[in-house]
């Protein structure tokens, strides 16, 4: 077997570089067919792996596959432990992945358009693309396919740097070389707590393997620490802690959250594959895979829960008052990925990973729709400019639908059972925190359809806004772009209703996730359920449904019925308006806090510190003081000095082969 | 010991030295001959220390490939070379850099270039002799003797203020080397008469005199590595030098200095490097937290990395005099780590910081600025070369898969063991070296084509390509399978926690 987990990944790592190296000899074609292709392969083999694991022709993988140094017995490893959990993650991606390189054939076909004039970089700008998407397809197997933290941590930054290349794609954007910047700067700030989490890891549990870690935590989970003077805190606690942090900067919760509206800037198919639908949920997968972890420590959930309650409220808001529809999009994905933490936050990590899943699709489908209509709308993304597209673009109208139900919560739609499971499980449970985060989760229902169906309408219905040379050119995207779009919307509505059963309340994830029988919500709520058809009639007579319908019909008033209204409740709250369009202040506080403090601060060590104080008064000082030193060197310097230092140089050598050679 | 059954070390050591005679000789007048003497003199030497490696016993603390005449009998001063795990890696790092040196400047010279050629060429002896000396003497006669071929680069093929920087330069390291020079002899005193820097080891010392020498040795090595607050030399000399030069003195000289104090501070002198422990670890981590906001503002690229390189040396000495505190809180387990992930920094660092140095001379070379404002675009005109800026400029940022990130994570992760605030402390690199490095990127590589003069670049040649490709490949292995060089060094650096502990 692990040959052919060895394939999984080393096959899109080789599609990459090929397209990467040989891009000017192979061509397009050749590019697009080298990257899809390996894509393609580590799908099939991946789902093959699923099938199996499944069917149990296939048992869990648990193995080395090189050992990157040893020291003082401590093995660094890079190895792959492959379950059910695992499985699952490399389907998702790699089907996800291949959907957004077919898409990308489209989506890319005329990118050299978007490069200066006599631009070298943009000659073979569509060959990198792809290489960079195979090579983030390579990387994210490695994140998810990880038996230890060595490599998480590996595999942890390398999907940062694609992400960080991939958002600069087009460089010659002032705006995509800042966000890129800032997207790779906030995950290292992440990163930070991801790193001292494995420096706490190695010291109290001794190794950096996965199941002896988990094994080791087990054995004394109660050990404490000490960290600010005299208090004590649990290890768990605080590895854990630590750990979520790194979670929080590639998953974007609050406050980390500031750089995936940005990474917009890239090109949508990557807005779709990294910032959507897989890397952004790294962070969950992490804190899913540590569940044997975070059992230990009710503390470090009840911080989860409490973060991720807020970023899925009060992202979600931002939402409503942007006009960018990526950006819409993008702080929809902010407000989902904070469900699932909410999720992992209250023990429920399956449901998490399930909302994981459906979101990858629906929320790819989306974005993936939305650059149709971008391509459409030659490039412009601002909703004002927009309207009535559903005459012109009815695959991306109707897969769009889909799409946007799904995120709402349509019953039976596979957004409803994850979001729905998600929802009871906070509910249910009793950890400090989920009397906040229950709120906070069910408003943000209404908050969801709301910004959903804004987009919605903005964009399909209603009168066209856009400009006369742009409305004559409106039509459907290619079947290179339609087709993905299709094959995404297929699970996008059935995988809920297939796969509710074994993922959240059956035993899919029996061995990958650990859950305490007392923090178990899942199990409690799977007392009472009874097949998906049970859990749709359930939803029924539950609040969210009609949150839900209530944010539909809210964004038909307002934006169809009476469109003349949005400009009036703007006026009229505008405190509370301009609060969210500047999220909360947050960009302002890193910007105009942290990096201008740090810069003030470099400028001030630089100038004052080190320029005055020790080159200054110290080293001036002193040569000063010893200036006839000085003196004499000015005077040798004028030709003759070299000369001497030669002499000197010579002389020592003949001296010393005078001795060792010559002077027995 | 292993006696060498021929002189290897000799052989690196004298062979650059002659040849660096023979193309002075040559002269400028038969230029391309001496090019040709001095390229093949650099190749040979590498080709040479190429059989240290395959020579090498792993498993074993014991000197290699040793060598040992009797030089100045009346003093007691011999001729005595050899090498362990320590100082093998390192002599490899200096032919390898050479070379490397050698191929980038092809041609580049037009000032004097036999001297500058001859320069290079002595260095590399000169340095393999650092590296490989046992005897206390011939130690302090190389590490003072180097000086002057590097005083020579800057002063002669130097920018518009290399007299400032190189007498800067020569006063700050020669005033840190006399001091040594005194706790040598004084050694040679207590070892009885003995100037074998081994015997130095296990002497017993009371605590003041060990005060005394570490002080003695601080000041000789803190300068080289450089260590704040004795580090402002450095940034001067690295704009001033030329671009061989600065690859040189970044690369191998610094490195220097973190080799002092492994091979003298610790085995000579535990006691005092225990009691004085707080002190380096202040250091190292101002080191990294100061200079790194510093490295931040800077407006001249090799200013940036020169900074850059006092920061990523931070992460040596941390992880040096990190290990008492280890000790202290496990018991021991944790500060070979701490030893290994210095060492692996110092192999690393010599890597990246010769690439980054080596691409902003690509640089300059074609628009002779420095200034970070001049460019912009960069990428849109040069697009292989910015794959290598980007690759580089990322392994100094720390990034997994790159050397970079080997020996911080190393050191990092050994300091948690000590307390988790130096780990704090230590890792804010992930995000100050990524802000200042891809800021940099940003700035120099992104954006719209600055000016006509970016316009008008031309992508790297085919020497370029070489020098670049083979330091990626460097950067690449070490930083995907480290495990070779940590098995080479393991055995020598537990010997060395051993004559530590046996100190206490």
């Amino acid at each position: 077997m692990k040959t052919i987990y060895l394939l999984i990944v080393l096959f899109p790592l080789v599609g990459a570089l090929v397209a990467g190296l040989c891009g000017a000899r192979i061509g397009r074609e050749g590019a697009h067919w080298v990257t899809s292709l390996s894509v393609g392969i580590s799908f099939v083999l991946s789902l093959i792996v699923l099938i199996g694991l499944i069917a149990g022709w296939v048992q869990p993988f648990n193995d080395t596959v090189y050992t990157w140094m040893v020291s003082e017995g401590i093995r660094f490893e890079i190895g792959f432990l492959v379950d059910n959990l695992s499985a699952m993650m490399m389907t998702v991606v790699t089907f996800v992945a291949l959907m957004v390189h077919i898409y990308t054939i489209g989506y890319m076909s005329h990118d050299e358009e978007n490069w200066p004039a006599g631009s070298l970089a943009g000659v073979n700008s569509y060959q990198r693309f792809f290489s960079y998407i195979a090579l983030f397809t390579f990387a994210m197997l490695m994140l998810v396919m990880a038996n230890n933290f060595l490599q998480l941590f590996f595999a942890w930054e390398a999907v940062g740097l694609v992400s960080y290349l991939l958002i600069g794609f087009w460089f010659n954007r002032p705006t995509a070389v800042f966000a890129n910047l800032k997207a790779f700067l906030v995950n290292r700030g992440g990163d930070f707590g991801l790193l001292l989490g494995i420096g706490a890891v190695l010291l109290y549990f001794g190794s950096l393997d996965y199941v002896e870690v988990f094994a080791a935590a087990e054995a004394d989970p109660d050990r404490t620490m000490s960290i600010f003077g005299g208090a004590e805190w649990k290890v768990v606690t605080v590895a854990g802690i630590l750990l979520f942090i790194g979670a929080m900067g590639k998953s974007a919760q609050a406050p980390l959250h500031v750089w995936l509206p940005d990474s917009m800037e890239g090109p949508t198919p990557i807005s779709a594959l990294i910032h959507a639908a897989t890397m952004v949920t790294a962070g969950i997968f992490l804190v899913a895979r540590m569940s044997p972890l975070y059992e230990l420590s009710e503390v470090a959930l009840s911080f989860i829960l409490v973060i991720g309650a807020f970023t899925a409220f009060f992202m979600g808001l931002i939402g409503l008052v942007q006009n960018d529809i990526k950006r819409v999009v993008a702080y929809s994905t902010l407000s989902q990925l904070g469900y699932m933490v909410v999720a992992l936050g209250v023990s429920a990590y399956a449901a998490g990973v399930f909302h994981l899943m459906t979101h990858a699709f629906f929320k790819a489908l989306l974005f993936l729709g939305a650059g149709s209509v971008i391509i459409a709308m030659h490039h412009k993304q601002d909703m004002r400019e927009m309207g009535g597209l559903k005459a012109y673009m009815p695959v991306t109208y109707w897969t769009m639908l889909i799409g946007t139900l799904a995120l709402i919560g349509f019953p039976g739609f596979s957004g409803f059972f994850s979001k729905d499971a998600i929802i009871e499980a906070v509910h249910a449970s009793d950890r400090a925190g989920a009397g906040f985060a229950y709120p906070m989760v069910l408003l943000g229902v209404f908050v969801t359809a709301l910004y959903s169906f804004r987009l919605f309408f903005m964009v399909f219905h209603g009168e066209g806004r856009m400009d006369h040379h742009t409305r004559e050119h409106l039509q459907e995207s290619p079947r290179v772009v339609t087709v993905p779009l299709i094959l995404l919307a297929v699970p996008s509505v059935l995988i809920g209703l297939f796969t509710i059963g074994p993922m959240v309340f059956g035993g899919y994830f029996d061995g990958a996730i650990f859950v305490h029988r007392a923090n178990d919500v899942l199990a409690h709520l799977g007392q009472d359920y009874s097949g998906p058809f049970g859990f749709i009639a359930h939803g029924f007579v539950t609040l969210p449904l009609y949150l839900a319908a209530a944010g539909v019909f809210t964004a038909w008033f307002l934006y169809l019925k009476r469109p003349d209204l949005p400009a009036v409740i703007q006026s009229r709250l505008r405190p509370l308006h301009a609060v969210l369009e500047n999220k909360y202040g947050f960009d302002a506080f890193y910007i105009k806090g942290i990096a201008g403090g740090s810069r003030a601060l470099g400028g001030f060590f630089s100038r004052v510190t080190d320029a005055r104080l020790i080159d200054g008064v110290l080293v001036n000082g002193t040569a000063h003081s010893i200036g006839w030193v000085a003196g004499v060197l000015r005077r040798l310097q004028t030709g003759y000095l070299y000369h001497y230092a030669f002499a000197m140089i010579i002389g020592l050598v003949v001296m010393l082969t005078w001795f060792v050679f010559g002077a027995r | 010991m292993l006696e060498s059954s021929w002189p290897l070390l000799s052989l690196l050591i004298w062979l650059p030295i002659l040849g660096g005679v023979v193309v002075l000789a040559l002269g400028d007048d038969r230029e391309e001959l001496g090019r040709i003497v001095a390229l093949g003199t650099a190749a040979l030497t590498f080709l040479f220390s190429l059989g240290l490696i395959t020579g090498f016993q792993s498993g074993t603390a014991a000197m290699q490939f040793v060598e040992l005449r009797s030089w100045v009998e009346a003093l007691n001063v011999n001729y005595h070379v050899g090498v362990d795990g320590i100082s093998m890696p390192l002599v490899v790092l200096t032919t390898f850099s050479t070379l490397l040196v050698m191929i980038a400047s092809w041609r580049r010279v037009t000032v004097k270039p036999a001297m500058f050629q001859a320069c290079f060429l002595m260095l590399n002896g000169i340095m393999v002799g650092v590296f490989s000396a046992l005897d206390a003497i011939l130690f302090y006669v190389f590490f003072e003797v180097m000086l002057v071929p590097m005083f020579l680069l800057i002063g002669i093929w130097g920018g518009a203020n290399r007299i400032y920087a190189t007498i800067k330069f020569f006063l700050y390291t020669f005033i840190g080397s006399v001091m040594m020079l005194v706790a040598l002899v004084y050694l040679q005193f207590q070892a009885g008469g003995s100037f074998h820097i081994l015997d130095f080891y296990g002497l017993d010392l009371p605590l003041n005199a060990q005060i005394w020498l570490f002080l003695a040795f601080l000041l000789a090595f803190a300068i080289k590595v450089p260590m704040w607050p004795v580090h402002t030399w450095l940034p001067d000399a690295h704009v001033q030098a030329p671009t061989g030069g600065s690859v040189i003195l970044a690369a191998i000289m610094l490195k220097i200095g973190g080799y002092g104090f492994v091979r003298f501070s610790l085995p000579v002198v535990p006691e005092a490097s225990m009691t004085l422990d707080w002190l380096m670890i202040a250091l190292s981590l101002i080191a990294v937290v100061y200079i790194g906001l510093v490295a931040m503002m800077q407006q001249d690229m090799k200013k940036l990395i020169a900074y850059s390189s006092i920061a990523h040396m931070g992460f040596v000495t941390l992880g040096f005099f990190v290990i008492f505190a280890i000790a202290d809180r496990t018991g021991g387990s944790g500060m070979l780590l701490a030893l290994e992930g210095g060492m692996v920094q110092m192999i690393s660092h010599g890597f990246i910081s010769a690439a980054m140095f080596l691409c902003v001379g690509v640089l300059y070379d074609r628009m002779h600025t420095r200034e970070i404002a001049d460019y912009g675009g960069v990428a849109h005109r040069m697009p292989v070369f910015a794959g290598f800026f980007v690759l580089f400029a990322m392994a100094n940022a720390g990034l997994p898969g790159t050397s970079g990130f080997v020996g911080e994570f190393m050191v990092i992760l050994a300091a948690f063991q000590a307390n988790f605030w130096y780990a704090f402390a230590a890792a804010t690199t992930l995000i100050l070296g990524a802000a200042y490095t891809l800021w940099m990127v940003r700035r120099v590589m992104y954006g719209e084509v600055a000016n006509d003069e970016v316009a008008k670049l031309e992508d790297v040649d085919r020497r370029e390509l070489t020098v670049l490709a083979v330091l990626a490949a460097a950067v690449l292995w070490l930083g995907l399978y480290p495990a070779p060089l940590i098995e080479i060094m393991e055995p020598s650096l537990e010997n060395l926690l051993e004559i530590v502990a046996a100190g206490l």
